[in-house]
């Protein structure tokens, strides 16, 4: 087995699909707890799907996907973030209502506009799930992911003290002189790009996984802002690797492979903090 | 010029006026304390002091070239999520945040500034403790450090002392009152603890949807809600009495048996939200016995008029 990872190794494009995937993990759990404690997860899963209308509508006017669906999807990410802090209209069924409606208008435009694809539902799987192999990918769609990635990487970076701010307490941060609304839209933005990049590799429908499994899984065992965020960066690094290289072993497609990592790895860490709360409890605590 | 002056301000929600017409100026250093019942809208000029919310009508500036970066809050509790992963000194830390500008990076500097504020409401033991783990009163220390960090001229306090046991209460007063006479920030406080409010503050503004009071503290002992205030306040324990104040205030003002059923009803919400803040062991207890005590307060008034 050792042999044939070796042998895949020796090719230059199973480096690039790897390094893609790396960083798509990276970026994706650098967000992620962020996301989820902002409680904007779903934010992430709605703009996941209006990336695929957008890639459905670049591939019906045969324009560049990666050009298309990064500006409507920033865009989105906005939108979305105003309409959850909407008190009057419910953000969750404002966001249910956009992603769906741009699932069905997505396939629809598809289905109207072959664009000269003779195989329209082998399309959307692949839009929707992930290429069926991880060698898909073409020179300038790596090179395109790997100037977003270290973009959102810098971001995350210098702006990690801001987003902990605005994660932790938003009026605090905007009552004492932080701009919470420009960072959060900075964050929202940000998360549209990092949907962009990953959607190629392990597919729309997919993506939320990837942000949101390493930050709930690392939330169950660490208590601090920073640990939970090192551990998420470390999981995911671990089950891209992992999962990118059984995928290939098995020849199963790249994304579900490595969601069920992720899925296994919360698994274990929910038992981990399971284990340490019975202890606690059975041991004589001072209320 | 003053540091605060509002004029003729109106604030609500989504139409609804709240508080109307209020009138008043701040001088730097001033110590001041906004009380009224619950529901009077303390809450809501709180935020819009701090630019969270903007006022339906009327003028609020702020003078002396007071920026944003130089005011500390310290938020009711219910303000910060309970399953967030948060060491205390990264909470404490991010106070300092508004010093920094554009520097994306806390220096030394930042760190001293917030170990000292640690070191001052004596938490520096719990630095590497998760915060959603501490209990009520070790929070709301934990949120006033933060504060501190944070403040250099101005401090709003959203009812800073609810959840802490009497030590601690005592500790609270006296910091404020430390910060506010030697390093000159301005104190703006709400309170349902009246008897510190008369004590510590220099000024009073005591509204109910539109204010009744505001002056200095001297005064406000002579008018008729100060010395039934204040007459409440000597009788009973200090927390039980702001609030059978309020209560026997808006008897006194003739408001209808019902609005006072009202009102008690609101302190028992209260004190059932402060006690899950709080999860606190011995303020379980008492204040299920203050609340009784008030109802049957409440009751005796009911029957006197």
């Amino acid at each position: 087995m050792l042999q044939l990872i070796a042998m895949y190794f020796s090719q230059p494009f199973v480096w690039f699909a790897m390094i893609v995937l790396v960083l798509v993990s990276l970026c994706a759990a650098l967000l992620g707890t962020s996301l989820v404690l902002k409680r904007f997860s779903m934010i992430g899963d709605g703009l996941s799907h209006v990336a695929f209308g957008a890639t459905s509508i670049a591939a019906a006017t045969s324009l560049a996907p990666m050009a298309v669906t990064t500006p409507v999807t920033v865009v989105a990410a906005v939108l979305l973030l105003r309409l959850n802090n909407n008190s009057k209209i419910k953000g969750d069924s404002a966001i249910a209502m956009i992603s769906s409606g741009a699932l069905a208008l997505g396939y629809l435009v598809l289905n109207l506009f072959p664009g000269g694809s003779s195989n329209i539902s082998g399309d959307a799987c692949t839009t929707l799930f992930g290429s069926a192999s991880i060698l898909g990918l073409t020179k300038t769609d790596v090179a395109t992911c790997i100037i977003l990635a270290f973009a959102v990487i810098f971001f995350f970076i210098f702006f990690y003290n801001k987003i902990f701010a605005i994660t932790f307490d938003e009026s605090f941060a905007s009552a004492t002189g932080t701009k919470a609304e420009i960072y959060n839209s900075l964050l929202a933005m940000t998360t549209g790009v990092v949907i962009v990049i990953a959607m190629k590799m392990v597919g729309a429908l997919l993506i939320s996984a990837l942000i949101i499994f390493p930050a709930l899984s690392s939330m169950r065992v660490f208590k601090s802002f920073r640990s939970v965020i090192i551990s998420s960066v470390c999981i995911s690094l671990f089950c891209s690797v992992v999962g990118g290289i059984s995928s290939m072993l098995a020849g199963t497609p790249v994304g579900p492979t490595v969601v069920a990592f992720n899925i296994a790895v919360f698994i274990i860490f929910w038992a981990i903090d399971c284990f340490k709360g019975a202890r606690k409890s059975s041991a004589p605590e001072k209320a | 010029m003053s540091l605060i002056t509002c004029k003729d301000l109106v604030l609500g929600y989504e139409g609804h006026p709240i508080v109307t017409g209020l009138n008043f100026t701040l001088e730097n250093g001033d110590y001041l304390c906004i009380v009224g019942e619950n529901g009077s809208g303390k809450s809501t000029l709180m935020k819009t002091l701090l630019g969270l919310k903007e006022p339906m009508s009327g003028e609020l500036t702020f003078g002396d070239g007071l920026r944003k970066n130089e005011v500390g809050y310290l938020p009711q509790q219910s303000g910060v999520q309970k399953d967030f992963p948060a060491s205390v000194f990264e909470v404490v830390l991010s106070g300092c945040l508004n010093k920094r500008g554009l520097h994306p990076f806390y220096g030394a500097m930042d760190k001293e500034r917030a170990r000292r504020n640690m070191e001052r409401l004596g938490i520096t033991h719990l630095a590497n403790r998760c915060y959603r783990e501490l209990s009520g009163g070790q929070q709301q220390r934990v949120l006033l450090a933060r504060a501190l960090c944070a403040t250099t001229k101005l401090l709003l306090l959203d009812e800073p002392v609810s959840g802490l046991d009497p030590k601690v209460t005592i500790d609270m007063y006296e910091l404020i009152r430390a910060l506010n006479r030697d390093e000159g920030i301005t104190v703006i406080m709400i309170s349902h603890d009246i008897s510190a409010a008369l004590t510590y503050s220099t000024h009073i503004l005591h509204i109910s949807h539109e204010p009744r009071f505001f002056g200095r503290t001297e005064s406000y002992l002579k008018t008729e809600y100060g010395r039934i205030f204040s007459g409440a306040a000597g009788s009973t324990a200090a927390k039980c009495a702001s609030e059978g104040a309020d209560n026997s205030d808006s008897d006194s003002n003739s408001d209808s048996n019902s609005d006072s059923n009202n009102d008690s009803n609101n302190d028992s919400n209260n004190d059932s939200n402060n006690r899950d803040n709080a999860q606190l062991h011995t303020a379980i207890s008492e204040s299920e016995a203050d609340t009784a005590e008030e109802n049957s307060e409440n009751h005796k008034k009911e029957g006197d008029n």
